[in-house]
């Protein structure tokens, strides 16, 4: 029987997402788990996140968690979530410019405060809602409509430096990447944990996913 | 194509069942929320929140269980609102399920909460439910203030400065509540609605007087708020919330179908 850890690493609310992990394949084990021995056990791993970079990154090293998902990032399928997504790039320029796993060459930046939509109405950020996502051909999008819609809620963005590591956009108004992903990694802006049915389906993708990237 | 506006079902919640008052009184119970919450997300409700109107301990927990069974099978975002008023309240019901949780009176009499709530869970979860009534006579500029206690106390507060400080304080969203529509169907105060979000960055939420489908929309073209929340016409089957996006989609709004 297959087994996935959700690292936690004190950042959010991980419940909801163990529980979509377990409804997504009932014959998967779910852990949540902040030990390092759990997660290098594991067969793949979550790594969540909700709130802002600089704690996040503060959390991971002091608890020796960063060199951990950098272990997983290089052997096992690994998924990214939300702030676990950006997380994985160089640097973020939220709360000064903090350092992060540098996984992805690239940067995380916030949304600017004067955009307009194609009516001229202002944009509210965070961006929080159901928005379309434009699929690059990957195995994790298996079963999903290419433009499905997914939830999100964030300020923040990943600029990864290569194209190659772009593996959906969306639109706020200028297109962003909302998905990253090179090897056996696969990263989301968005949360698949409440992304309903086409979220459920990526989730139960990952937890069937060999780690190829095609 | 871009961001959809959203359709929040409300199920207001007492000593476990749903219910839905007019103007705070003659209650009517409209049924189980588990089952309703099921209804909604099949129909394709874009969040649910649950407002708990329980007043003692005891049907506190009944809420969290309720939340708990919701969140273990239905995988769209859940607020809860309702004696949020420690930072352990917060935790117990992110615990349960919950993605937010809608702040209301607790801010009023101490706003520092909900910077400290913020803080420590994220601004992405804290939503501050404001109550606002409009207190100016027709023949003068608007001016709405702050009310609690379902709208029966007034705080002298004013609504608009009080939005801009609870989203200085990290309030991720505002939920914006007109008292003097709540349960009467004749649509949202629409000015209100309109001066809130446009003095804010962060996202508005309209509540409070859904009568009829075009309320719905009017509250996202004319008080230009990004979500709209509505209670009875979901619950007593008048309309579904597939109808309410029919509706909004042929009025030009983006929604999720």
């Amino acid at each position: 029987m297959s087994s996935v850890v959700v690292i936690d690493y004190g950042m959010g609310n991980l419940h909801s997402i163990a529980k979509a992990l377990q409804h997504a394949d009932s014959a998967v084990t779910v852990t949540v788990s902040a030990d390092p021995v759990v997660i290098a056990q594991a067969d793949r791993v979550v790594f969540p996140g909700v709130g802002a970079m600089r704690d996040c990154m503060q959390a991971l090293q002091s608890s020796g968690l960063d060199q951990v998902i950098k272990q997983v990032a290089t052997t096992k399928p690994l998924l990214g979530i939300c702030l676990g997504m950006q997380a994985l790039l160089s640097d973020s320029e939220e709360g000064g410019l903090i350092s992060c796993l540098n996984l992805f060459p690239g940067h995380v930046r916030r949304f600017a405060d004067d955009l307009l939509d194609a009516q001229g109405e202002r944009l509210k950020i965070p961006h929080m809602g159901w928005n379309q996502v434009q699929q690059h051909p990957h195995p994790l999008w298996e079963g999903i409509p290419q433009d499905s819609r997914f939830y999100f809620v964030h300020s923040y963005y990943a600029i990864p430096d290569q194209a190659a590591h772009i593996i959906a956009t969306s639109e706020y108004p200028q297109a962003f990447t909302c998905a990253i992903a090179r090897d056996n990694i696969f990263a989301v802006q968005f949360h698949p944990e409440k992304s309903q049915t086409v979220g459920l389906r990526l989730l139960h993708n990952f937890l069937n996913w060999n780690g190829k990237p095609n | 194509m871009s961001l959809a506006k959203r359709i929040i079902p409300c199920l207001d919640v007492d000593n476990g069942r749903v219910v839905k008052g007019v103007k705070f009184v003659d209650i009517r119970d409209a049924g189980d929320p588990v089952e309703i919450a099921r209804r909604y997300d099949r129909e394709g409700a874009d969040e649910i929140t649950f407002l708990d109107i329980t007043a003692t301990h005891d049907d506190r927990e009944t809420m969290v269980h309720v939340v708990e069974q919701v969140a273990s099978e239905v995988f769209i975002p859940l607020t809860v609102g309702g004696g949020i008023r420690k930072l352990d309240d917060i935790r117990r019901m992110l615990n349960a399920g919950a993605d937010k949780v809608g702040i209301n009176s607790a801010a009023v009499f101490n706003p520092e909460f909900v910077q400290q709530a913020a803080d420590k869970f994220g601004s992405q979860c804290i939503v501050v439910a404001i109550d606002a009534k409009k207190v100016s006579a027709d023949d003068q500029p608007a001016r709405w203030e702050i009310f609690t206690h379902g709208g029966r106390k007034p705080t002298g507060i004013n609504a608009i400065e009080w939005a801009i400080k609870m989203q200085d304080f990290g309030a991720g969203e505002i939920l914006l509540t007109s008292m003097d529509r709540d349960g009467t169907k004749s649509g949202f105060d629409l000015p209100l609605t309109r001066a809130i979000s446009d003095a804010l960055t962060i996202p508005v939420i309209a509540s409070g007087g859904v009568g009829n489908l075009d309320h719905l929309a009017d509250g996202i073209i004319q008080g230009k708020a990004d979500a709209v929340l509505a209670a009875s016409i979901f619950h007593f089957a008048e309309y579904s919330i597939g109808e309410a996006k029919q509706r909004m989609q042929a009025r030009g709004i983006e929604v999720r179908l």
